[in-house]
């Protein structure tokens, strides 16, 4: 079994590892319910892809993994470590030093420049030397083949490259996790294709990738798929 | 995130929209600008008027004579003689007043060994003259009331003219030559310097008044120019006292027009300062209306500047930043605004004085006071009409931030 394997070659703790988590949302009268209880280990070095038609909880779970909304019950563990009870505060902390976020729609500053977009997760949690900040954004856009177009504004630059260039913010701060959400929904197939690759030349080197889609194409090629359906998982392989 | 870069990014985002930014300002340029241009005009000519006060001595009245008139035909002010040394000396006897010295005014050429010089000043007086005035004899001493009564030939000069007429030696006891009689120097006044009018205080030769009447001005009368009278404390009293006292004096009946006319500094200075001051605080207030408009539209534009933002600050909490992070980048955008403003508006407010003062001749003052609130003040705009806004940014939750269009 893979997983015996991965906990053989990785004789730690998981990545994350989440244990009966619920999500309540009160709206007026009504309870709305998008995660029913979600048990789930991810262990480090993983390439994996949640599925799942929209209103499934995907987004709500991809949320609470990254630590950007908290279970309403249920436990996260993240590197061993309860993270559910975390404050504000904490929590942003967690998302600076652990996560890189990557968005269907970039959310590339506009009127900044590329280095500028990437340097943007290096303002917070740090104490760093401005050519310090520089050098290590210029690494991250030389990581996503972008390095001669570091001066460009999003506007300059074609849909696969921004998403290159939020790739590249995702990746300055070192994280153990990337997260993406439809990374590829707003990309013609060729662009498609080349962050496809990217995430799994990350992946080869060590970053643990979370894909969130709904492209049954993307699920094929990942190591692992989770399906979920109305709040809970229904496929776990 | 340090402080320096944090202002960077301030002004690297107020840099973005420099049309915004520039309207933005505008409001809280012209408050600040008028609010210093204003003070400064205020407190130019409050400062002229107490000046002028403290020059002439605090509780000072002048009484002059009135119009002498001879069948209906009036000769004009100060041409009645009704008003004597007399009435001097009776006046100093009043409660309410502390001295009084009679002044006969006169003009002539001084001649002293080789120099000649003309004075400004040439005043026949009595030794009340120096309680009056709260003048100190610096060197020697003042002529005394036997003088007065012997019509002595002596005289009291200013540091003016001890400087021009005995240069390198000590004036007392040298004579002056005044249309062609000889006056011996007593003392030397200390020294006084200019007055808020600009003229030499200084250039001054003081002599019994009884010797100017008769020696230099070969009057054969005994009435004076004026009387120049020092209140005890309360001015409106002294000047009440001393009109009755005077119309006694001059047995004028209740329907009768006073020969005289009594001038106290004290109340015009009071009132003009007091203008001044009125004047002042309103145009303060009117600038600090405008400066108030200018804050409401910063904290508009701040708000506006949030909600265009509102991705940005998802992405920013996304990636880390805290909500005091996100508090801190817009309250110093909102204050970067205000204080770059409230700098333009003083270096414009300061301009401004300086042509007002330049061009219109309004005394202007600008202290460093005024500065120091006026920029205080609009750090304090920045900060209180930033806070709103940038609260609001920094409450949002992410996930709905990052979700907005």
């Amino acid at each position: 079994m893979e997983a015996a394997v991965g906990a053989a070659e990785f004789p730690m703790t998981p990545l994350i590892s989440i244990e009966k988590v619920t999500k309540v949302y009160h709206l007026g009268e009504h309870d709305i319910m998008p995660l029913q209880g979600v048990s789930l280990q991810i262990m480090p070095g993983e390439f994996v892809a949640i599925m799942g038609a929209s209103g499934s909880g995907k987004t709500t779970l991809m949320n609470i993994l990254g630590c950007m909304d908290k279970p309403t019950d249920g436990k996260y563990l993240l590197e061993g470590q309860e993270v559910s009870r975390l404050g504000k505060d904490e929590l942003a902390r967690l998302r600076n030093k652990k996560f890189g976020f990557v968005f269907q729609s970039f959310n590339l500053l506009s009127r900044t420049s590329a280095l500028e977009n990437v340097e943007l997760p290096l303002q917070y949690w740090n104490t760093m030397s401005w050519s310090e900040r520089r050098q290590r954004a210029e690494a991250a856009l030389k990581r996503v083949g972008l390095e001669d177009r570091m001066d460009h504004y999003p506007n300059q630059l074609s849909g696969g490259q921004q998403q290159r260039v939020a790739i590249a913010r995702a990746l300055v701060n070192d994280p153990a996790i990337v997260l993406a959400d439809e990374p590829t929904g707003n990309l013609d197939s060729k662009s498609e294709k080349d962050i496809l690759t990217l995430f799994s030349e990350l992946n080869a080197t060590g970053i643990t990738v979370i894909l969130i889609t709904h492209n049954p194409e993307i699920g094929a090629q990942v190591k692992r798929l989770i399906r979920i359906k109305d709040g809970r998982i229904v496929e776990n392989a | 995130m340090n402080l320096a870069r944090a202002m960077y990014l301030a002004l690297r985002s107020l840099m973005r929209n420099k049309v915004r930014t520039a309207l933005t300002m505008l409001g809280i340029v012209i408050g600040i600008s008028s609010v210093i241009a204003m003070v400064a005009m205020g407190q130019g000519a409050s400062t002229m008027i107490q000046d002028q006060i403290s020059t002439m001595g605090r509780n000072i009245l002048m009484v002059f004579p009135g119009a002498a008139s001879s069948a209906g035909y009036s000769f004009g002010g100060g041409t009645s003689t009704t008003l004597t040394s007399e009435d001097a000396v009776a006046a100093a006897e009043l409660p309410s007043i502390r001295a009084v010295a009679p002044i006969v005014r006169a003009r002539a050429q001084l001649i002293a060994g080789g120099q000649n010089w003309n004075p400004q000043t040439l005043n026949g007086t009595t030794p009340s003259f120096v309680d009056v005035r709260d003048w100190d004899v610096e060197e020697g001493s003042f002529f005394t009331d036997a003088d007065v009564v012997s019509s002595a030939k002596v005289c009291v000069i200013g540091r003016t003219i001890a400087d021009n007429l005995f240069p390198g030696s000590s004036s007392l006891q040298q004579t002056i030559r005044m249309k062609n009689m000889p006056f011996k120097v007593l003392g030397v006044l200390a020294k006084k310097g200019t007055s808020a009018m600009g003229q030499d205080q200084d250039d001054v030769v003081l002599a019994p008044w009884t010797t100017v009447k008769k020696t230099l001005q070969g009057s054969a009368f005994n009435n004076v120019d004026q009387l120049l009278v020092s209140a005890q404390s309360d001015v409106t009293a002294a000047s009440n006292d001393l009109t009755g006292l005077i119309r006694q004096r001059h047995r004028l009946a209740e329907r009768d027009e006073a020969d005289f006319r009594i001038l106290t500094m004290n109340e015009m200075a009071t009132a003009a300062t007091q203008t001044s001051q009125v004047m002042t605080l309103l145009l303060a207030v009117i600038a600090s209306i405008s400066l108030l408009v200018g804050g409401i539209g910063i904290m508009n534009i701040m708000l506006v500047s949030v909600v265009e933002r509102t991705r940005e600050i998802g992405l920013r909490m996304a990636v880390g930043a805290r909500g005091k992070d996100i508090l801190m980048q817009f309250l110093l955008e909102a204050t970067a605004l205000s204080v770059a403003a409230g700098v333009i508006g003083m270096v414009l407010g300061v301009s401004a004085a300086w042509v007002i003062s330049n061009t219109l001749h309004w005394p202007t003052l600008i202290s460093p006071s005024s500065i120091g609130i006026a920029f205080a003040f609009s750090c304090a705009v920045g900060v209180f009409f930033g806070f709103y806004p940038a609260m609001r940014a920094a409450r949002m939750d992410p996930i709905e931030a990052l979700r907005y269009e």
